[in-house]
């Protein structure tokens, strides 16, 4: 019988063919950690007396959530990390390099490969066709300790993509759309596996938008077959070698096939306080919003930042707005400096902040004040989120975002796309 | 062993962001003052009300959001002996049994704040003292109930020289 790619993918890493809902043990290739996660994984690890990492070229620990740090618990933080790192010779990835999950696609994440990450998004790489799956510190300890953990296989759902993109609609309503159909809890324990005639024609950042966001609707995994754009995407980064083609059987059994005519969408948003408060961007347009972040791991990637400047290039942004821009990396913050798209933040009146999480976990920059809004192209918009239970976050595409911005009200990007 | 305490009520989707506010991220290496904080966002009088032995009682899909552990080992340290909910997202389901704290499924609808309960986790029973009623609740597959018989995964790892899933 025929394999959906979640169970090809662990039946690899556990040595035998396993079948969607058998427990195994299974490789784990590679493990990452990020400074509100770290920390604890490394007590974890001191407690148990297993300070050591099985295969130290394949775990990393990331400084990106409270990145520069702005208090002294936070640097510890940072300096416990970094002597860890030291110690078990893994590598650390430092302030300012930017996200996690963005540079796992970069630097690291390959087709076939099953990854642990002790942060949530650690499903993104998926979109690059590993078996990466978000846990908690001493499941991500013992992964880093032992390079093994405990599996569930997963059922699958299919999400069958067809048609093409009308304009002024993205990846991410396509994700927002689906989380709105089945819920936050829709695919509870499932692998999200996209595919259908649509998906050859999405790009690497496309797919990596909608891999990130499978876990808000509940799932383990979003997986994407690993195609000629896997291929290319590979390449670019400078890591062809790492690329393989995978796809599921085609005989393979799907516990629910969800179809998507991405011609048929539309604009949407995510509306205060879940991911599956989903509205048409028309049904809330006018909303006063007063701080709008492009950026994360969700939406922070250099095609995201030219969908924004292009709306924004030669406007500003209304005077009761504040922009805040954070590129997900530092290749991205480097070739949006080369594009001069930061330029036309700045220009615009918008902030361009250090590659990191940003505003998106409320730990440091752009926490909101009591009743304020924020409309953010992130993943969450979860009571608290931005550091302040008394406000309100809405979540669209980096082009709503931006429409959004130029006039101070959440905005239909149609009305102000050239 | 028998579980015994009274039950505080939540609704659905209580996230790891209302248990463990970003906020207090720079509290993460100080769980104990971090726990002062617990599901705050949900309840901010559940942390000064609490005592040991009570149970956080809620429905579908406690613990969305983000992986931070932090979110179960807190219930954990406020002394809490169960969260029991019709369902659990997850990575809180996963991190709750790895340090230590039982995670039940069961139907939660005719629990009311206050009631005094008694969860028998070995004979999968749990008990509405207040109102006379008893359940069977959903049992854990046998790794997650041998893990938490351990006390949790790293606790496992110790006693069985490694991750055992027939034990
Ligand atoms: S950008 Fe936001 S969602 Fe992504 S890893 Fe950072 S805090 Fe988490």
């Amino acid at each position: 019988m025929g394999q959906t790619l979640a169970e090809q993918l662990l039946s690899r890493a556990a040595g035998h063919a396993v079948a969607a809902g058998e427990i195994t043990l299974a490789r784990v290739d590679r493990c990452l950690t990020q400074d509100g996660t770290g920390p604890l994984a490394v007590r974890r690890l001191e407690e148990a007396g297993m300070v050591q990492a099985a295969n130290p070229a394949g775990t990393v620990l990331y400084l990106d959530h409270a990145a520069p740090s702005p208090r002294r618990e936070l640097s510890n933080d940072h300096m416990l990390l970094r002597e860890f790192a030291a110690r078990v010779g893994c590598r650390l990835s430092e302030v300012g390099e930017g996200v996690c999950h963005q540079l796992m696609a970069e630097d690291h994440a390959a087709p076939g490969e099953v990854i642990i990450g002790a942060d949530s998004h650690t499903c993104t790489a998926g979109a690059l066709g590993a078996f990466a799956t978000g846990m908690g510190s001493t499941d991500v300890a013992v992964g880093i300790a032992l390079g093994m953990n405990w599996f569930r296989v997963p059922e699958s759902f299919r999400v069958e993509l067809s048609g093409e993109f009308s304009r002024g609609v993205y990846a991410k309503d396509v994700i927002l759309a689906l989380i709105g159909q089945i819920g936050a809890d829709g695919a509870t324990y499932k692998a999200l596996e996209f595919g259908g005639p649509a998906v050859s024609r999405l790009a690497m950042d496309e797919r990596l938008t909608m891999a990130n966001m499978a876990v808000e609707a509940g799932a383990k995994v979003g997986l994407f077959p690993s195609d000629q754009e896997t291929r290319r995407y590979l390449t670019e980064q400078g890591r062809g070698d790492a690329w393989q083609p995978l796809a599921a059987d085609t005989d393979a059994t799907y516990e629910r096939v969800l179809r998507v005519d991405l011609g048929e969408l539309e604009p949407v948003v995510a509306c205060p306080h879940t991911v599956d408060n989903i509205s048409l961007v028309q049904d809330v347009a006018g909303t006063p919003i007063q701080q709008v972040f492009i950026g994360s791991c969700t939406n922070g990637r250099i095609s995201d930042l030219e969908v924004a400047a292009e709306i924004l290039r030669g406007r500003r942004v209304h005077s009761g707005t504040r922009l805040i821009v954070v590129p997900a990396s530092r290749r991205v913050y480097l070739e949006a400096l080369d594009r001069g798209f930061l330029r036309i933040f700045v220009e615009a009146g918008g902030m361009v902040l250090a590659p990191g999480c940003g505003p998106c976990v409320g730990v440091h920059e752009g926490i909101l004040g009591d009743g304020e809004a924020s409309f953010n192209t992130s993943n969450r918009n979860f009571k608290g989120r931005l550091g302040n239970p008394e406000a309100f976050i809405y979540l669209g595409s980096p082009a709503t975002a931006a429409a959004t911005a130029l006039r101070g009200r959440i905005t239909d990007p149609r009305e102000v796309l050239e | 062993m028998i579980r015994k305490g009274r039950a505080f009520k939540f609704g659905d989707d209580v996230s790891t962001d209302a248990i463990a506010p970003g906020r207090y991220f720079h509290l993460r290496s100080n769980l104990p003052e971090l726990a002062k904080h617990v599901l705050e966002d949900a309840d901010p009088q559940f942390a000064s009300q609490v005592r040991p032995g009570d149970f956080v009682v809620a429905g579908r899909n406690f613990g969305l959001g983000s992986s931070r552990e932090h979110a179960p080992t807190i219930i954990k340290l406020a002394g809490v002996s169960a969260v029991l909910a019709e369902s659990f997202a997850r990575i809180f389901f996963r991190n709750a049994i790895n340090v230590g704290l039982p995670a039940v499924i069961c139907d939660t609808g005719s629990i009311q704040a206050g009631d005094e309960l008694e969860l028998d986790l070995e004979a999968g029973e749990l008990v509405n003292v207040t109102r006379g009623e008893r359940q069977r609740v959903t049992p854990l597959p046998p790794v997650m109930l041998a893990i938490l018989e351990d006390g949790g995964l790293l606790e496992h790892i110790k006693k069985h020289g490694g991750l055992k899933l027939e034990v």
